[in-house]
């Protein structure tokens, strides 16, 4: 919702700046008075925190390279003596690797709320699709990260994942032995590892900065998913309205991030990766991070020949579209109304599909043996018809409920509708 | 030329130097873009040292029969399997079996010189042809696979008591590294 400026500089100073370097009236149209639908729920403050997680795994990350060596021969020393005896140097690696896990459990909620409330379909399609290039920098960035500690499942993860492109064919054994800089994961490997896991980081904030524009370009989405008519009675300025609201959630975010940091900070990690990293043997069960393991286990669903395509090429091509079909959702989904709220058979539908997905996750932990093989299968089925058949048709079929006209009637309905409960509680505004 | 302004275009159309200028700064460009990107890309291919092939020398005698060892070749660990008469009457019978990556038993145990090698040895590279995990064989404690080869742990990849892949997402049979015997019982592997 990007509409005229409405900042008007107030000293000497910021008047003498505007007319050079507008940075103040960017910074007060983008965080303080950028207008901000009335009725966003707690779901919309995952953006807020995500940015807190990339600035935390940043700061926490520079200072980590700080005292990490990234050689065979002392990368994984280097970790435990920062463990051990650099100051805090266990807070500070503690706070990088749940960080991570933090930042997935952030940005797989940050999705699938633009799943419900439709905030991927028109004007959001570039805002949704920037949001899916960051995801997938996550995802290598943080595949990257998880290799620097020179543990076992270090080693193999990166072994098996390098091996998925190896899967292309003709051009695939040239570019993994490209990427490896030796034909296994080795020091060369690590070494670059090392320089791309600190650049990514950098390229992520770039991204999120065009997904911010391109967020602040239409306004958010709501609810509703009714876009705003009546920008002065329907919104509110981002300050104080929503950094508060932001600024409230984070902290109870904090709190859930230092518990695992305190109190559990390896319930989320692997033990084997205590294992100095060991070219000779595969850990019995190899297993990437949690946030992983659904597309680990539609990697591993394919065990058949698909026509020409085999097997091992098939695993790869299931999980690389599981992520870019995502891409094409703003075009799949052929339902006029946004939000699943007024859609009760899509609901149902997006609920099977969070379902299937924590289910891919238990999939992905579990060995690839039977019935586990089966399952994974038939979820990866379904995750796929999600997109390709069930949305799609949907928005066709279905008979969905009347959204309100606008921002403010739904206000005003949700008003009238909690007044038997609070009719005293109204608050004067 | 688009960026050619109208009245400075030469007489009946004729380029100018401007043109000229444009032309050939465009070109250098290109031409040097082209030829620093593959320094750049290159960089990350093995470097010499890596690619230095080296060649291992190993004396098969050392494994006990009905066991496996593991010697390291390239950065990689290569398997050398003593096989049991039984486990090799059992890889011959499967040559007419459905196999996803045909190779008779006899081929498995094949020099690089084309020249028979010895059937009680298999000698393969230790890596899983799906995504790379070093497979369970004998003398490891675990699962050996529904056909008593290998099993790899990753993702469930059966290879039978020739290396070759019978179930599971693996593509091809475990593969074979060039290797020429030397002596009686001493092969070199590269």
């Amino acid at each position: 919702m990007s509409g005229p400026s409405t900042y008007v500089p107030k000293s000497g100073l910021e008047k003498w700046l505007d007319t050079r370097l507008p940075i103040v009236r960017f910074m007060n149209d983008t965080l303080v008075d950028f207008p901000t639908p009335k009725n966003l729920n707690y779901w919309y403050t995952f953006g807020g925190i995500l940015a807190v997680c990339l600035a935390s795994q940043i700061i926490t990350g520079i200072i980590l390279a700080m005292h990490y060596v990234p050689n065979v021969a002392f990368a994984f020393d280097s970790v435990e003596r920062i463990m051990r005896d650099v100051n805090y140097g266990w807070l500070i690696r503690y706070l990088h690797s749940n960080g991570a896990s933090m930042f997935f459990l952030a940005v797989y909620i940050h999705i699938f709320r633009g799943l419900y409330y439709g905030s991927y379909k028109a004007p959001r399609e570039v805002l949704w699709g920037l949001g899916v290039i960051i995801f997938l920098l996550m995802i290598i960035t943080a595949f990257m990260g998880y290799v620097l500690p020179w543990g076992q499942m270090s080693l193999w993860g990166a072994t098996v994942i390098t091996n998925i492109v190896g899967a292309v064919p003709f051009i695939g054994d040239p570019i993994k032995t490209w990427l490896l800089g030796g034909f296994a994961v080795d020091n060369t490997t690590l070494n670059r590892f090392f320089s791309l896991h600190y650049l990514l980081p950098f390229v992520i904030a770039g991204v999120v900065v065009l997904h911010i524009w391109a967020l602040h370009v239409p306004g958010n989405n709501n609810p509703t998913g009714v876009e705003v008519q009546d920008v002065k009675k329907e919104t509110l300025p981002f300050h104080p309205y929503y950094t508060v609201k932001d600024g409230f959630a984070i902290c109870v975010f904090l709190l859930i991030f230092a518990g695992f940091v305190f109190f559990g900070p390896n319930t989320l990690g692997h033990p084997d990766n205590y294992i100095p990293a060991n070219n000779q043997v595969t850990p019995s069960h190899i297993v990437p991070e949690w946030y992983l393991l659904p597309f680990y286990a539609i990697l591993r669903a394919i065990t058949f020949d698909i026509l020409i395509i085999d097997a091992k090429f098939g695993g790869v091509l299931a999980m690389g579209g599981a992520i870019l079909i995502l891409f094409a959702l703003p075009w799949l989904d052929s339902s006029k109304i946004k939000s699943m709220r007024y859609r009760p058979v899509a609901r149902m539908w997006w609920f099977a599909f969070v379902l299937n997905f924590l289910m891919l996750g238990i999939c992905g932990a579990m060995p690839a043996e039977p019935p586990w093989t089966l399952i994974s299968l038939l979820c990866t089925i379904f995750y796929f018809a999600y997109f390709l058949v069930v949305l799609p048709v949907l928005g066709v079929i279905e008979k969905p409920q009347t959204p309100p006209a606008s921002i403010a009637d739904s206000i005003l309905a949700s008003k009238h509708g909690s007044a038997g409960l609070s009719s005293a509680a109204v608050p004067a505004e | 030329m688009a960026v050619t302004n109208q009245e400075e275009t030469g007489l009946a159309g004729e380029p100018t130097r401007r043109d000229m200028i444009y032309v050939a700064t465009g070109a250098v460009v290109a031409g040097g873009v082209a030829m620093l990107a593959w320094p750049l890309i290159d960089q990350m291919n093995p470097s010499a040292d890596t690619r230095a092939l080296a060649s291992t020398e190993f004396d098969v005698s050392k494994v006990p029969e009905g066991s496996q060892t593991k010697i390291m070749w390239r950065g990689k660990p290569v398997f050398v399997r003593h096989r049991t008469p039984a486990e090799i009457a059992q890889g011959t019978k499967d040559d007419t079996a459905d196999l996803k990556d045909p190779q008779t038993n006899f081929q498995r145990t094949q020099q690089s010189n084309a020249q028979p090698g010895k059937p009680e040895y298999l000698i393969m590279e230790a890596n899983c042809t799906h995504l790379g995990c070093i497979p369970v064989g004998i003398s490891e404690p675990g699962y050996l696979g529904e056909y008593g080869g290998w099993f790899c742990p990753c993702h469930g990849s059966h290879y039978d008591t020739a290396g070759r892949i019978r179930k599971g997402p693996a593509p091809k049979n475990l593969h074979i590294p060039p290797y020429i015997y030397t002596g009686e019982t001493v092969v070199k592997i590269g």
